[in-house]
């Protein structure tokens, strides 16, 4: 299900396009900003929304990298390691991070707190090393900055 | 050169304070000129697109139909709906200048939106975003609405009778969505895969009508070419590729970020004047001149060579999105490929076999060097295997991958030869206890 002010953002959303199928990549924006992550359940519902097949929601979800389709932790932390981070030393903040969560990349907390991936370029090469936190960048990184960053999240 | 897209004002990105410095005006001396002539200028002005491929936009834009009026049965016209797609998916490696006009020049874009969709009689554009960039869109959303009350956008604009519209969309990370038939794909809601050209955009683009996409950076340019004249526009800088360019300079240098430049400026210039020069004093061991795709440059190559079309094709590579790596001496060349490699195997779309297949088995070899345990003929099948995507793929991302694969072998060969599994009697020893 989606709340009333997603659906009504999305029926002014359909007006903006030839074909209300445009509106997939949004509806589902809508869904995980409310459920986070793209459920079966979530997909169908889409689906039947914009009146398009589930199978076709599907193969958006799965084609876009920032659409969870398993779930995720509350704080969705992804670590730039394209080449300019890399060359400013990303991947101490991987490790760093992987210390402190003990969790590997790709893995969530067993509190289901945090979950830490890998991403490819964020475009903050010239604020590299950089992790995005949900919606936040959070820039020219050096371990002691991601320790407080990760004190300040709720 | 005093900053034209990017300029030092306090605010700037406020409405009212884009207006106090002459905001706007061009949109209503465009306004007052025939389409065509608004076209004509653009064309003179020589402006060549800033989203990679250096295409002159002028040009673009005369390849969009015009309407055709009510009765009339003119050739070559349509009666289609036109749209304008502005590319602001900002993915390639090493580049985050659009990042810079969304959040300190958000009008100089829309301002250059709508003058872009007079001239080519447009009455929706969109501008696509990559997803990641939430904070960014929210900012220009915020200026968006505030054209939007002032009369800059939407029905009878500033009283002129011409009307358009201007909507954001969120990408969901996907870099082949930067690709102009990707973007159009995405945009209808589909998977983000290429599609085939000819048809090009502007017979067949968004939803089988006459389209245009242009880079973010592209369109800023727009008002400052009816500001200064066109005239005056096409000294500024290469004059084979003039204007005012945003380069991005990221890696091993002493004050990265983004720089604005006449075209044709020194590369060492943009390292040592610019970007506070290399840290550590240390020496460059190799340069990436306009993002990750575009050919890799030797540090002891890259004196006099300037950042413009020419002068990086003369050099052998290209200006890409001038988004500038600095490597230092002490830099592992086969980690950085290896790097690059896996990111174009990760954004590949798959549909391709040369790309799909290819860039994994790339990154697979390139895994070998990395881990030392390659062998010697390991470098020409490497170079094999890209040489067998390039030109074999609907869209660029093949060639994309391809470019710096055969670059690196070709000026750092030694590097590789360096990371060949040292004895051979090792690989004899491994097959026969295999047997």
């Amino acid at each position: 299900m989606l709340s009333d002010k997603s659906l009504q953002r999305i029926e002014e959303l359909k007006k903006r396009y030839q074909r209300t199928q445009s509106v997939i990549l949004e509806a589902l924006w809508l869904w995980q900003e409310e459920h986070g992550w793209i459920s079966d359940e979530g997909m169908k519902y889409v689906a039947g929304l914009l009146g398009v097949p589930p199978h076709h929601v599907y193969g958006v979800v799965s084609f876009y990298t920032m659409f969870n389709s398993k779930p995720v932790g509350r704080h969705k932390i992804e670590v730039c390691t394209n080449i300019s981070c890399m060359l400013r030393n990303s991947e101490r903040i991987v490790k760093h991070l992987e210390n402190i969560l003990h969790i590997k990349v790709g893995e969530t907390t067993p509190d289901k707190r945090y979950t830490l991936m890998e991403a490819e370029c964020l475009g903050s090469c010239g604020t590299a090393p950089m992790m995005q936190i949900g919606d936040e960048y959070h820039e020219s990184l050096d371990e002691g900055k991601v320790d407080s960053i990760l004190a300040g999240l709720r | 050169m005093e900053p034209l897209i990017l300029p030092k004002i306090t605010d700037y990105h406020k409405i009212d304070v884009y207006e106090s410095h002459g905001g706007y005006e061009m949109l209503r001396k465009a306004l007052g000129m025939k389409p065509e002539e608004v076209t004509d200028v653009v064309k003179k002005s020589n402006l060549r697109g800033r989203g990679g491929a250096c295409f002159p936009t002028g040009l673009k834009w005369t390849f969009m139909p015009k309407s055709r009026e009510a009765g009339s049965r003119t050739a070559g016209q349509t009666e289609k709906p036109k749209y304008l797609c502005v590319n602001g998916d900002e993915s390639e490696p090493g580049t985050f200048k659009d990042r810079a006009i969304f959040e300190f020049n958000p009008h100089l874009l829309i301002e250059g939106t709508a003058i872009a969709c007079y001239a080519m009689g447009i009455t929706t554009a969109y501008l696509y975003v990559r997803g990641e960039y939430i904070r960014w869109i929210r900012m220009v959303q915020k200026a968006v609405d505030d054209a939007y009350a002032k009369g800059y956008l939407g029905e009878n604009i500033v009283g002129s009778g011409f009307s358009t519209n201007l909507y954001l969309y969120r990408g969901a990370g996907a870099y082949i969505c930067g690709e102009e038939s990707a973007l159009m794909n995405s945009l209808e809601g589909e998977r983000g895969y290429p599609r085939v050209k000819p048809p090009f955009p502007a017979q067949n683009g968004l939803w089988g009508c006459p389209t245009t996409i242009n880079n973010v950076e592209t369109i800023a340019n727009v008002p400052i070419i009816l500001r200064l004249g066109w005239e005056t526009y096409a000294k500024i800088g290469a004059p084979k590729h003039p204007g005012p360019i945003l380069v991005g300079v990221s890696g091993h240098v002493n004050k990265p970020g983004i720089y604005e430049m006449p075209t044709g400026a020194l590369l060492t210039d943009i390292i040592y004047k610019y970007a506070g020069g290399v840290s550590g004093n240390k020496k460059i061991k190799a340069v990436i001149p306009g993002g990750s795709s575009t050919m890799i440059l030797r540090g002891d190559a890259i004196e006099g060579v300037t950042m413009d079309a020419e002068g990086l094709k003369a050099a052998g590579s290209a200006v890409g999105t001038a988004g500038m790596i600095v490597m230092d001496e002490d830099t592992d060349l086969i980690k950085v490929i290896t790097r690059i490699t896996k990111f174009y195997y990760h954004e590949s779309c798959g549909q391709c076999t040369p790309c799909r297949e290819g860039t994994g088995w790339m990154f697979k070899i390139l895994k070998r060097f990395e881990n030392s345990e390659a062998r010697m003929e390991d470098i020409d099948l490497l170079l094999d295997v890209a040489n067998n995507i390039e030109g074999n793929t609907i869209c660029a991302l093949g060639d994309a991958a391809a470019w710096p694969v055969q670059s690196m072998i070709q000026r750092f060969r030694d590097e590789f030869e360096r990371r060949v599994i040292k004895s051979s009697s090792i690989l004899v020893g491994t097959t026969v206890a295999a047997h």
